[in-house]
This record gives C-alpha cells, sequence and structure tokens, in this order.
C-alpha cells in the first residue's frame, strides 16, 4: 500500500474519533449543566469545554457560545464539523481504497452536518446536530467492517481510530478525577455516558457508582470498546498484523513501544494506580502514544530512500 | 391535480396526455436527434418517446432529484470557490439519453479507428523522421511551432509506437444529420467516469427501457483500459505495475481518477508518491519501494517533470523524464501528443489521412481557415460574425469567439489578436449543433448537444459503444464545454 495513503487512512480514521468524542462529551456534559446541582453548572461546562478546546477555554468563552463553538463552528479546528470535514478530506485523497459505501456515508454526514446552518442560541438544533455525528459514527463504524476488505489498510484504520481513543480517553479520566470540587453522582454518570460507559458499568457493577471502579473500568477493563485497555489491545493486534505483512521492515522500535505501552494496563490493579500518581499515570500513557505515532509515522510513511535501497 | 398512474390494461390505450410532454418543443434548422418532424420520432426514438407520453408530469421531476441525489452522495462533484464553505455542486445532469443506431455507430466506429491510426503514424513520423514535412503534405513551420510541439521527444522509441493511447474526440452532427469530427483530444481526454457513473444511474431511472432497447453495454471500459495500458509496459516486465498519475484531490477531474483506479484495481498515485533511482522509477509503500513501469498519466507534460519541463512543478516528479528515456517506464499518453490536436494541424488531419493510410477520411472535418494565411485570415477577419474563431492550443472552450453570439467590442478585440499572432488562431463557421430533448425546468425542450466517443489503442483499438454527450443547457447555446455551463447526457448505442 502507498505509505501516503496510509496515513490518510490512519488520519480520516483519527478525525473520525475525534468528531465521535467530541459528540460523546458534548452530548454527557449538556444534559449535565441542565441539572441544578450542588457546585455551579458553569463548572461543569467549563470541564467540557477545557477538555475539548483548550484554547477557547482560557479564552473565557461563554457557555452559550462554547456550544455553539464546540458543535459547528467550521473555523474552529476543534469543532465537531471541522473533525468530520478533515476526516472527509482524508477520505477524498484514498477514495479508490476505501469502500464506496464508507466513502458515500462520511460525504453525506459532512453535508449534513455542514449545511446544518445553525443559529448561535438554538441549543436544541446543536444538539441534533451533535446526535446525527454520534450516530453516524456507529454507522461508520459498521460500514468500515463490512464492507472492507480487513487487509492492511484497515489495519491503519484502526490504528488511528484507537489510538485517538486511547488519548481521548486519558484526558476525560483526567479532566474528571483532576477536578479540585468533589464529583456528584451525577458527575460520574456524565463520565460514564461519555465513554458510551454507562450501560456496561452497570451490568458489570451495578449502578453503584464508585469513582475506583469506574476508573478501573475505563482504564483496565479489557472487553469494553471504549477502555483505555481494549484500546491499546486493538492497536497492538493492527500494528502486528501490519508487520507480519511488511516482513522487511525494521520494526523493532515499534514493537517495543507497543508492548510497553501494553503491559503498562494489562499488569498493574487499579489500587496502585489510584494511590499513586493518577495524572502522571494517564499523562505517561499519552505521551507513549505520541511517540508510538510517531515511529509509525518514521517505518512507515516517512522513510527514508536511502534506508530503503539497504533493505 | 397529478393523472392517474397507468396501469398495466392502459397501455393498448392513447397516451393520457398526448404529446402534451412535448408541447413547446421546437425544431428548428438544426439536426434533431430524436425528431424527424414534429410528433414524429425517428424509429429509434419510438420507445422512450412512447416512454415519456405514459409518465406522469411529477414522475420526471422525481426521478430526476433522485439522480442528482445519487450524483451528489456518490461526490461526483466540483468545488465552487468564493465562500469559506467551498460549496459543491454536481455536474449537470440531463436525464433523457441520446439515441444512436447501430448504423450510424459502424460508421463513427470505422472513422475513428481510421483516424487514431493515421494520427499515431503522424506523431511516430514527426518525432523521427519528419517525412510528411519533407514531403510538403504539412508545412513544417506549422508542426514545428505548435504550442505542444516537445523537441525532447525526438528520437525516442515509444513503445509499440502508440503514442495515443487514450482518445476522446469530440463529434458533432451538421444539419444534414452527417457526424463529422470537430475536435481531436490526444493529451489527457477526460469525461469518461461521467459516461460510466451516468449509466448506472439510468440504469435505475429507466430500467424498462433499457430491456426494450437493447442498449449495448459500457461497462467494460475499466478492463479494457487496463488491458491497453499493459499491453505497453516495457520489455521483460512479465507483471507489470500500472499506476493512475493524478495532480491530487484538488484537480477538478480527481473524481474520474480515483474511480478508474477503483475500476481497474491499480494504485492511484501522487507526483510525491514517486521516487526515481538509476533511472528507475518506484513508489513508496509501507513495505518500502515498490517498482513502476506504466503511468496512465492525467497530469500535462509541462508538469511531469521539473528537470526537464516546468521547474516549479510539485506535480510530477524529479526524473521522471530521464526513466522514460531509458525506456524503463511508460507514460499512456506519451509525452508530445498535443501537436496532433492542435487546432492548425487539424485542419491538415485529411491529407495526415490521406498520405498515411491511402484512404479518404469516413469522418469528415469541419471546414477550417487558417489564420497564417493570408487570405483567409483577411476574408475571417472581414466576416467575424459568421465565424467561430479558436486559439489553437486551448481546450475546454477558452480562448474562443462565437461570431453570431459575440458583441463588437469582442470582434474588434479578436481581430487584433488575430493580427497579432495569425499562426495562434483558426476560424470555423458556425455550425449549427444538432439538438436533443432535454429535461429542463420541468419541461421537455431541445438543447444543442455534441458527442465524446472514447478510444483505446494499444495491441488494438476498442471503442466502448457510446460517449459522453456533452449538452449546452443555456436555451441556444452551442457551448457545450462543462467549464462554460455545459451538462451531460447518457449515450445509448443500439444492437441493432
Amino acid at each position: 500500500m502507498l505509505s501516503r495513503v496510509a496515513d490518510s487512512l490512519y488520519w480520516m480514521s483519527r478525525y473520525f474519533e475525534r468528531a465521535d468524542n467530541a459528540a460523546r462529551v458534548l452530548e454527557a456534559s449538556y444534559s449535565l449543566i441542565l441539572n441544578p446541582a450542588k457546585f455551579s453548572t458553569d463548572e461543569r461546562w467549563y470541564r467540557a469545554v477545557t477538555l475539548l478546546a483548550p484554547a477557547a477555554a482560557s479564552d473565557g468563552i461563554d457557555a452559550q457560545s462554547a456550544l455553539f463553538h464546540l458543535a459547528t463552528q467550521p473555523r474552529s479546528a476543534s469543532s465537531i464539523v471541522s473533525c468530520i470535514s478533515a476526516a472527509r478530506d482524508n477520505a477524498r485523497q484514498v477514495r479508490e481504497e476505501i469502500s464506496s459505501e464508507m466513502w458515500e456515508h462520511l460525504n453525506r454526514l459532512f453535508h449534513d452536518v455542514s449545511n446544518s446552518n445553525i443559529e448561535m442560541n438554538d441549543d436544541a438544533a446543536a444538539m441534533r446536530l451533535v446526535q446525527t455525528v454520534r450516530e453516524g459514527s456507529y454507522r461508520f463504524h459498521g460500514i468500515t467492517d463490512t464492507t472492507m476488505n480487513h487487509g492492511e489498510g484497515w489495519h491503519f484504520i484502526q490504528l488511528g481510530k484507537y489510538i485517538e481513543r486511547a488519548c481521548d480517553l486519558c484526558l476525560l479520566l483526567d479532566a474528571y478525577f483532576s477536578c479540585d470540587s468533589p464529583a456528584d453522582d451525577l458527575d460520574w454518570v456524565g463520565l460514564l455516558t461519555s465513554c458510551a460507559a454507562f450501560e456496561a458499568y452497570c451490568k458489570a457493577f451495578t449502578a453503584d457508582l464508585r469513582p475506583e471502579r469506574i476508573a478501573e473500568f475505563i482504564l483496565l477493563q479489557p472487553d469494553f470498546p471504549y477502555s483505555v485497555r481494549y484500546s491499546l489491545d486493538r492497536m497492538h493486534q493492527a500494528l502486528t498484523l501490519v508487520t507480519d505483512l511488511s516482513f522487511s521492515r525494521k520494526t523493532g522500535k515499534i514493537d517495543r513501544l507497543i508492548g510497553r505501552l501494553r503491559s503498562a494496563v494489562a499488569y498493574v490493579q487499579i489500587g496502585e494506580v489510584m494511590r499513586g500518581d493518577l495524572h502522571r499515570y494517564l499523562t505517561d500513557i499519552m505521551d507513549q502514544c505520541r511517540e508510538l505515532h510517531a515511529a509509525v509515522h518514521e517505518v512507515y510513511i516517512e522513510y527514508p530512500i536511502e534506508v530503503a535501497f539497504e533493505g | 391535480m397529478a393523472l392517474p398512474r397507468i396501469t398495466f390494461t392502459d397501455l393498448e390505450a392513447p397516451p393520457r396526455h398526448g404529446p402534451a410532454a412535448f408541447s413547446g418543443y421546437e425544431i428548428d434548422r438544426a439536426y434533431d436527434e430524436m425528431f424527424k418532424s414534429a410528433e414524429h420520432p425517428r424509429k429509434q426514438y419510438r420507445e422512450l418517446y412512447a416512454h415519456l407520453l405514459n409518465l406522469r408530469p411529477d414522475e420526471l421531476r422525481r426521478s430526476k432529484t433522485e439522480a442528482d441525489q445519487s450524483f451528489f452522495n456518490q461526490g461526483i462533484t466540483f468545488t465552487v470557490y468564493g465562500n469559506d464553505k467551498g460549496t459543491e455542486r454536481i455536474f449537470p445532469h440531463d436525464l433523457l439519453p441520446r439515441i444512436i443506431t447501430a448504423a450510424e455507430w459502424e460508421v463513427i466506429e470505422r472513422g475513428l479507428t481510421q483516424r487514431i491510426t493515421a494520427l499515431n503514424l503522424f506523431l511516430k513520423d514527426v518525432y523521427h523522421d519528419g517525412k510528411i514535412v519533407a514531403d510538403g503534405v504539412v508545412p513544417g513551420n506549422v508542426v514545428y511551432t505548435c504550442k505542444h510541439y516537445r523537441r525532447e521527444m525526438r528520437g525516442i522509441r515509444v513503445p509499440r509506437d502508440a503514442y495515443v493511447t487514450v482518445v476522446g474526440t469530440d463529434l458533432i452532427r451538421t444539419p444534414d444529420g452527417k457526424f463529422v469530427v470537430l475536435e481531436d483530444n490526444l493529451r489527457v481526454p477526460s469525461g469518461v467516469s461521467y459516461m460510466l457513473t451516468s449509466r448506472r444511474v439510468m440504469k435505475q431511472i429507466f430500467p424498462a427501457l433499457f430491456r426494450k432497447c437493447h442498449v449495448r453495454p459500457i461497462e467494460h471500459y475499466g478492463q479494457a483500459l487496463l488491458s491497453t495500458l499493459r499491453s505497453l509496459a516495457p520489455e521483460g516486465r512479465l507483471d507489470p505495475t500500472i499506476v493512475l498519475l493524478t495532480p491530487g484531490a484538488y484537480n477538478s477531474a480527481y473524481f474520474e481518477h480515483a474511480y478508474l483506479a477503483r475500476q481497474m484495481g491499480i494504485e492511484l498515485v501522487e507526483g510525491r508518491d514517486l521516487v526515481v533511482h538509476d533511472n528507475v522509477v518506484y513508489m513508496r509503500t509501507t513495505f518500502g519501494l515498490q517498482r513502476v513501469d506504466v503511468i496512465y498519466r492525467r497530469i500535462d507534460d509541462d508538469f511531469l517533470d521539473p528537470l526537464v519541463f516546468r521547474a516549479n512543478s510539485a506535480l510530477g516528479a524529479v526524473g521522471l523524464f530521464n526513466a522514460y528515456r531509458a525506456g524503463n517506464v511508460v507514460f499512456a499518453n506519451a509525452l508530445g501528443t498535443g501537436v496532433a490536436d492542435d487546432k492548425a494541424i487539424y485542419a491538415y488531419v485529411p491529407k495526415i489521412i490521406r498520405y498515411y493510410l491511402d484512404q479518404d477520411p469516413i469522418l469528415d472535418n469541419v471546414e477550417t481557415l487558417l489564420m497564417s494565411h493570408p487570405l483567409q485570415r483577411a476574408h475571417v477577419c472581414d466576416n467575424l460574425d459568421k465565424y467561430v474563431v479558436k486559439a489553437v492550443g486551448e481546450s475546454g472552450g477558452y480562448g474562443m469567439l462565437i461570431g453570431p453570439h459575440s458583441s463588437e467590442q469582442q470582434r474588434v478585440e479578436f481581430r487584433e489578436r488575430i493580427l497579432a499572432e495569425p499562426r495562434n488562431y483558426i476560424a470555423q463557421p458556425t455550425i449549427n449543433l444538432s439538438t436533443a430533448p432535454c429535461f429542463v425546468d420541468g419541461r421537455i425542450e431541445p438543447r444543442h448537444v455534441d458527442l465524446r466517443p472514447y478510444v483505446l489503442y494499444g495491441e488494438n483499438t476498442t471503442i466502448v459503444p457510446g460517449g459522453l454527450t456533452r449538452v449546452a443547457l443555456r436555451k441556444g447555446s452551442l457551448v457545450v464545454n462543462s467549464s462554460q455551463g455545459g451538462g451531460s447526457k447518457d449515450t445509448w448505442v443500439l444492437q441493432n
């Protein structure tokens, strides 16, 4: 597969996941601020905004325009609309590689969200857009898995999706657990819904919401798609399969990085993590993901020509 | 009020609203593709005519919306710049097919094959011995002053002498019903994806008509193109790697490039994916570098290799031309083919056919006056309002004056341009292109059309039966180019 194509597939998938993440977080947070609560709704909203658009948050954006900004502003790089548009731009570069069904779905979703013409104060319309994206994302995953050959390209798509998800989940956990004010049950519901995990958590632990269990579920649960552990396992799988296909490449560094990263979540107990520095633990995972990203780029995408001829 | 739907038993009954569907359909002096005279459709159109008469009035409109939506969702669009949203529009597509009989097609097919064969021989001659110039058939000062003549190609051996692999020839039908050649496109002709995608949509909309009319298939274009490209591979490369070279996703024909690559199952590469090392071309893959043997390039000569042509081009790759000269890679089409579709050379094509093949041209040219010729120039400059004037090296409907539709000011401007650079212009009498019924603004009205069949020239010549019928959607307009408000419609070639 062309290196440029692999790169575009990877980014298409990352941007799509980023849009999906923003949609989930916005939906959960918006429903939170509709409730009267112990600690001010503004603070909860501010948490979501900081998470999704740190720059806008530090500029002191107000709650009303924040939703508008995060959902619909094509000029803001972190908005849902921009992420969908970036995903589509990447898909456009590799139209011959993805299935027509994938392209048509992504293209339609792009036109739906970019032509929505939402007014500044029309929250209901903004939330409808958020929901369209969330559902569109589930559908996209389904279409991708059923209509595309599960070969190299598909593995790069998986890699992009799960590396983005792992990082987004770490950021989300960090935002909820590093809060100064004590979180209440509503917050924990918010966190779980943000990772589409509320029902799955209740099945595992009943609706008894305990911070440590929630952290365990989102970080270490091996079977739940929106957990860090699950994401890292899928990344590992994708990378192993790509490495197997490209027997000639020097992939030692990638093997080492993904192995280390996986063991950080596979051989740890939640008690240790919580007793230690959770913030540092999460930051460390994100740093390693960045390192892994750079290594993949160097081996598969932008390798020096001299290296290629040595091969 | 909508009319009740026709049921099966109604079929024998006279049409519900008679020729009302065609009320307001005016036939003028142009040849009409569908009607011999008002209410008398030509034989090949009878099924379509009956079908249209029996349709509910809103049915065509609904089909139109469906078709447009389908094009839009497939992303067969171009971007309208100017606002920050980058609005996307589909290429206008007309719902009603243009129908060509088997007999008409047979002539077109023979005529095009003859023409392409002669033009390939001409290109080989021009870039090698130049016999045709030495024999005084085509003047050297016309050949060697062509904007697209590439002296870098002199003496280079082209595999199978196939200079032009993919051709899109523009045909028009004159008022007497004859097809004539208006223009040859021998560089990187585009539009074939519209032919293919519009057929798919039409099959969804008019399934019954397809069955009744026995329309010849065109869906094998991809396989035909692939095997033509494969036949060009450098010697000894038994399992050649073929790629399609595109300028990238921002090119207006990008949809077509991606579409064709997918239809053929070959890689769609950009210049930045290619690396030339020791005169061998490679593409950068996740497995390392992979050798490339045949490049179906959709980039103009000028942009292919910054070492030889435009130094500031970032679309091609450094060293491509040397690899080509070394015979390690093949381009389709070859470089420098533009010399044969120069509009001044066009005037000589009938002579070119006689010279190489010793045959009379099967398809005629449009009468063409060369502005480099003093008498012809003087005549045209005095009668600019009667002629179409074209710049010789341009395509896409640019650099053109349509005399009868021009203003005094435009004519003055063109006269000056002609006098300043006579070699750069030709003139043709204004030809009334044939008209075909089109569904415009909820009514069926005649619009002027042309026809661009696609010819593949390799081991043997393949012309898929059909082509792109381009439509001048503005009433009375004679300009069919998509850049100038043109649209397209499906072209049906009948079995018998």
